[in-house]
């Protein structure tokens, strides 16, 4: 099976500008891949490219196998844009429809109950967008975005107006599908949130993927930290595996240890030395 | 999460979405509410204006010893009247529904989510298009049969032709409607809607050009209007509509409209229909080209 997203190569330029510098990136089925990087580092456009909403300068780009912006790879994925609008005089519940219609979705009434539901927003499907909040108005475009059931879902900054229980449900939401087999380009600046659903990160700076991996890949370790009498005391170069022995011979040396720390760096620590502002 | 089959629509039936859905908006945002109170205004307007002149026209038939029938010269001259305002309300109408439809939208973010399921630009195009079209052109049709019955009402005159009239209106504004459109895949919003009215000044321009030629028999400049009739064909379909509304007019009635200021009106024939048609395809094709290069 082809994967669901396969990028090889990506380039765009605006002008003498260089957005994407050639970047390689598969998402595999199920998948859930964060795409970490400053503003202005290309993550937007890279996924405007898979979406078919900007021509990529060169390089190639496959939605489960079919070029990207082709109306084929179009029926398999889902997406929420960073900055998006809905049409403030519609109805949440006549906005799925709408969207529905267009991707042909079988699912009616009940795929909208059930979207609605998954988004804590069945209450107000008569709602006018233009009457919810900005949260609300978020987590209807993740609603959106799952009309259809696409098999690749593009969510680009779909946490940035939820409180942090709408984060936790969001979170609870992408582990779900990617459960279902559903692969996610999740693109985000919260590295907290990144390191806790995603399988893999890709880190772009000036257009080129700087960095990617698990997070535990990317996180290195950052030595022991060992509670005694005398004080903390650090070993930088050891790791989990040190510990047992570190531990012998500080009993053995007649300190008394009271607590065992096991330092690594964090995604953050990672993501700010691979964008070079560590 | 239950798991749904998904089949796209195909490309008129998408086209169809898009345009039921700008219908939609137009009845939602209350825009139809708007207009009719407004037309209601205006046909009150011209029904005032209508009755005087009817009153003023019979005096005038009174003492007249040239055998013209005043009640045709003023219905003739108030319906030509009409069909210009009409044109131009519609032109509002039609300018006001698509000049931010790609563009401004795009910039707003409400263009992307739509573009990204299985729906063609050229199809977004085609349904922006229908839905305002599905708007205007019956408008300016019920208005001006408004108009028409009004004068009919009032003054016992009715068009030589009805059809033609409507129809001039309704491809008229269709293709204004296309230019906006077109006009919003580069322009912003206001610059498009600047744009557009300017034209519709340039086509009204060229009329007039027209008339001035007639009246100073100039062929140079009748040939730079025919070319702007051409260019800007809402203007010509105005002129055929114009001049169908006395194509059965004959003798002093027919030489005293045409001494009015309507009396450049002539019609284009079969070959304008056609040339109006084709002209709106060419719209389509360039702006369906000019909206595939652009980066959303």
């Amino acid at each position: 099976m082809a994967p669901a997203l396969s990028v090889t190569d990506i380039r765009k330029s605006y002008g003498p500008v260089h957005a994407l510098r050639g970047v390689d990136l598969e998402v595999g089925t199920g998948e859930l891949i964060g795409l970490l990087g400053p503003n202005g580092a290309g993550k937007s456009t890279l996924v405007k490219i898979v979406c078919g909403l900007v021509r990529a300068t060169g390089g190639t780009a496959t939605v489960c196998g079919h070029p990207a912006g082709s109306a084929a790879a179009q029926a398999t994925l889902g997406y929420l844009a960073e900055l998006f609008r809905f049409p403030d005089w519609c109805t949440a519940g006549e906005l799925l429809a709408l969207h529905q219609e267009l991707s042909g979705s079988d699912g009616g009434a009940a795929e909208r109950q059930e979207l609605l539901e998954l988004v804590e927003l069945a209450d107000v499907p008569d709602r006018r967008i233009g009457d919810m909040s900005k949260g609300m108005q978020q987590r209807l475009g993740i609603a959106q975005a799952l009309i259809g059931s696409p098999r690749l879902l593009l969510l680009d900054e779909p946490t940035s107006a939820l409180d942090p229980a709408g984060r936790r449900t969001v979170r609870a939401l992408l582990e779900d599908l990617r459960a279902r087999g559903v692969s996610v380009l999740l693109n985000s600046h919260l590295l907290s949130e990144v390191e806790l659903v995603c399988d893999r990160v890709a880190i772009i700076d000036h257009g080129s993927v700087v960095a990617a991996g698990t997070p535990a890949e990317l996180s290195r370790p950052g030595g022991v930290e060992i509670e005694t009498a005398a004080g903390t005391r650090t070993f930088a170069q050891a790791t989990r595996d040190d510990v047992p022995r570190i531990v012998r011979e500080l009993v053995a040396a007649g300190e008394d240890v009271f607590g065992v720390a096991v330092r690594s760096s964090t995604l953050e620590d990672a993501y700010l030395e691979a964008v070079g502002r560590a | 999460m239950t798991a749904h089959v998904a089949t796209p629509p195909g490309e008129l039936r998408a086209a169809l979405i898009i345009a039921r859905f700008v219908l939609r908006e137009s009845l939602r945002r209350r825009v139809f509410v708007v207009i009719g109170l407004l037309t209601l205004l205006f046909l009150g307007l011209y029904g005032l204006a209508t009755w005087q002149a009817f009153e003023a026209a019979d005096e005038l038939s009174a003492g007249n010893r040239f055998g013209v029938d005043a009640n045709t010269l003023v219905g003739a001259t108030l319906a030509g009247l009409s069909l210009f305002a009409i044109l131009f309300l519609g032109t509002i109408l039609a300018v006001f529904l698509t000049l931010g439809a790609v563009r401004g939208d795009a910039e707003r973010g409400l263009l992307q989510p739509l573009l990204v399921r299985p729906l063609r630009r050229r199809t977004l195009l085609l349904g922006r298009w229908l839905g305002a079209t599905a708007v205007c052109a019956p408008y300016v049709v019920l208005v001006a049969l408004g108009a028409f019955a009004l004068t009919d009402a009032l003054g016992g005159w009715w068009p030589d032709r009805t059809l033609g009239p409507l129809l001039a209106l309704a491809l008229g504004v269709a293709i204004l409607a296309a230019l906006s459109l077109a006009g919003s895949i580069v322009l912003p919003a206001t610059a498009n809607g600047i744009a557009v009215f300017m034209l519709f000044g340039a086509g009204l321009t060229v009329g007039l050009l027209g008339q001035i030629a007639e009246g100073i028999n100039s062929d140079r400049l009748e040939r730079i209007s025919d070319i702007g009739s051409w260019v800007l064909p809402f203007e010509a379909l105005y002129q055929a509509g114009l001049a169908d509304l006395t194509a059965e007019t004959v003798g002093f009635e027919k030489l005293a409209i045409d001494l009015g200021p309507f009396g450049g009106a002539q019609s284009g024939g079969a070959a304008l229909w056609i040339f109006s048609l084709a002209y709106l395809a060419l719209v389509g094709a360039a702006a369906t080209a000019a909206l595939a290069r652009r980066d959303l």
